[in-house]
């Protein structure tokens, strides 16, 4: 499965926003605690923005201030969304697990592409995103993309 | 915030929203001027984390600014690329781009028929940032194919070549450039995005003079490169753009950005050293060019398309380089790549060489006689007099030049009015080669010119 496969479903607005608006705390498995790396500038922006940020990272015991956790059902807390930084063939244990502990939605990063993952939660009511960045898709719709000269692909006459 | 299911607006639409929502704060309908140097931080974390790209911040205006961001997400977004990145110039924007993905020893291969303000800037960079150079014949895909060495790293055309009106075969070009691991980049300015998006075809990067048909009105001078954000810069050939930056202290712009990566880069580290940004005031400008980008270019073809086949029908005048007449060895993939239109500029010749382009010039008085294109009025240049004087008649017929080429930029006048001008104007010239062939051969023979 490629980029160019991922239903349109699991690339939409309404579903992305959705989860955007209604979440507060982020499960992010495969998060690195190098500065450098997309999934701590991802994790970094998030906090930024209010979320509270869960790492998932069995090397780690803390990561951006927060406990680490070893996997998702090891957080003793409600996790609303999951995000994945993770080789595509460890979605669909990481979805199995969304689902166990109640999440809401499970997102997969750019390159974190699974059919398979992304149906066991679908199946399981969960709402999904594949092959978009959770950082990206909140700036934007709800933050400063804009300013940088990307393409939105926002049209809107409203304030 | 109210959001629909993802639509797909039409060009005309985007022409005139895309990348602006309505000022929050005032309620401003108008896309603001923001004419400041720098921006305010809230508290030294948000400093530190726009200065470390982890946040979109605004810090200094060489860099970002919320006016020329506009104009940059509204091309991105015609053109059909992940971002957009606004220069002083064209040319600013070209050899920013060239400069963010080469490295001394690299190799570009070019289309020979570029505007010459480019193949100049190629030359110089060739000489004095030590990489390679071939320019190839853009109509012959072989050429294109064999120029290709192991250290090629970017293939470089434009939509419609100037001044002899070829049409590049994009689709064609990107796919060798691809199977060689390279981006293909195009300098679109002739065609504007109403006309053509390379992207669409395969290019990778598209670059503009935004003081031609974006702007229109002659007022400005600026520029803007686009990029597809699908080209896979860490290939193993891009170390320039893929590996860890020393300027950002080891960050891997391609990693870590993706899809945003090159633009990244274009921005953060080309634009922010070579310093040559577009104005606040120059990119508000070019946002009210392209509002009304689709209704004038509509018009440009009309009116070049009339003025084209008026002239391959008068005696005296030959090789009327309009790839949009039907009679144009570009038909073909003018159907296939320009199916709006072929843009308004082109040349012909006048057959009595230099002092004919010369009388004709200094016929006309509605045509403008500049060193410009893509303006709302009407100009005309003779190459030979003006931009090419300094070379012999075979040193311009190396470069697709004639002694008596004219080259037309067909605005928005009145239609009639601009061939009446140029029927004048070539009445004049016939007179006048007349008058010199009688007073040459002293006899009393009337000719016709």
């Amino acid at each position: 499965m490629t980029v160019r496969d991922i239903p349109p479903r699991w690339q939409d607005p309404v579903t992305i926003l959705g989860i955007l608006n209604t979440s507060e705390t982020i499960a992010i498995v495969g998060l690195s605690p190098n500065e450098l790396r997309a999934s701590n500038f991802v994790g970094f922006y998030l906090r930024r923005h209010g979320y509270r940020v869960v790492p998932v990272n069995p090397r780690e015991t803390s990561i951006l201030g927060e406990r680490s956790y070893p996997d998702l059902r090891a957080i003793p807390f409600k996790i609303d969304a999951v995000d994945v930084f993770r080789a595509p063939d460890a979605v669909p244990g990481i979805a199995e697990d969304a689902v166990r502990i109640g999440a809401r939605a499970l997102w997969c990063q750019y390159g974190v592409i699974s059919f398979d993952g992304g149906r066991v939660a679908e199946e399981a009511g969960l709402g999904v995103v594949m092959g978009r960045c959770m950082k990206v898709e909140h700036a934007r719709h709800l933050g400063r993309m804009h300013w940088l000269g990307f393409n939105t692909g926002r049209i809107t006459a409203r304030r | 915030m109210r959001e629909r299911p993802a639509k797909d607006f039409g060009f005309d639409t985007r022409a005139i929203h895309a990348g602006q929502r309505p000022e929050p704060y005032t309620g401003a309908r108008a896309v603001p001027i923001f004419q400041t140097t720098s921006y305010v931080f809230e508290d030294p974390d948000s400093a530190a984390a726009y200065f470390n790209l982890q946040e979109y911040g605004n810090t200094y205006s060489r860099i970002m600014n919320p006016t020329t961001a506009v104009f940059e997400e509204r091309v991105a977004n015609l053109e059909r690329a992940a971002g957009g990145v606004a220069f002083a110039s064209g040319l600013a924007a070209q050899a920013a781009c060239f400069f963010t993905m080469l490295t001394p020893g690299d190799h570009v291969v070019s289309s020979a028929a570029l505007y010459g303000g480019s193949i100049t800037q190629l030359k110089h960079l060739q000489r004095k940032l030590g990489f390679a150079i071939t320019f190839v014949d853009p109509d012959d895909l072989d050429q294109w194919r064999s120029a290709l060495r192991p250290d090629t790293k970017v293939l470089f055309g434009e939509t419609i070549g100037n001044p002899g009106g070829n049409v590049l075969d994009i689709e064609a070009v990107a796919r060798i450039a691809h199977e060689h691991g390279a981006p293909l980049m195009i300098d679109s300015t002739f065609a504007t995005p109403y006309l053509c998006r390379p992207i669409e075809w395969g290019a990778d990067i598209v670059t503009h003079s935004a003081t031609k048909f974006i702007g229109g009105h002659g007022t400005s001078i600026g520029g803007v490169a686009v990029e597809a954000g699908t080209f896979d810069w860490s290939n193993g050939r891009f170390p320039v753009v893929a590996d860890p930056s020393a300027a950002y202290h080891g960050l891997a712009f391609h990693e870590t950005f993706g899809v945003y990566g090159y633009l990244m880069k274009l921005r953060a580290e080309s634009l922010r050293d070579l310093g040559a940004c577009m104005s606040p005031f120059n990119a508000f400008l070019f946002l009210l060019g392209l509002e009304t980008l689709p209704l004038r270019m509509r018009r440009h073809v009309e009116n070049a398309t009339a003025i084209a086949s008026w002239l391959e029908r008068q005696p005296g005048v030959t090789n009327v380089r309009y790839p949009g007449l039907p009679s144009s060895a570009y038909a073909p993939l003018v159907r296939k790549y320009l199916p709006l239109g072929a843009g308004a500029i082109f040349s012909f010749d006048l057959p009595s060489g230099r002092e004919a382009g010369r009388r004709f010039i200094e016929s006309v008085t509605l045509w403008s006689h500049l060193a410009n294109v893509g303006d709302a009025k009407s100009l005309i240049i003779h190459p030979a007099t003006t931009t090419h004087r300094q070379l012999s008649d075979d040193e311009l017929a190396a470069a697709g030049i004639g002694a008596g080429t004219i080259r037309l930029s067909v605005g928005l006048e009145t239609a009639d009015d601009l061939i009446d001008d140029l029927a004048t104007a070539l009445k004049e010239v016939r007179a006048t080669s007349g008058a010199a062939a009688r007073s040459e051969s002293g006899s009393r023979v009337k000719t016709n010119g």
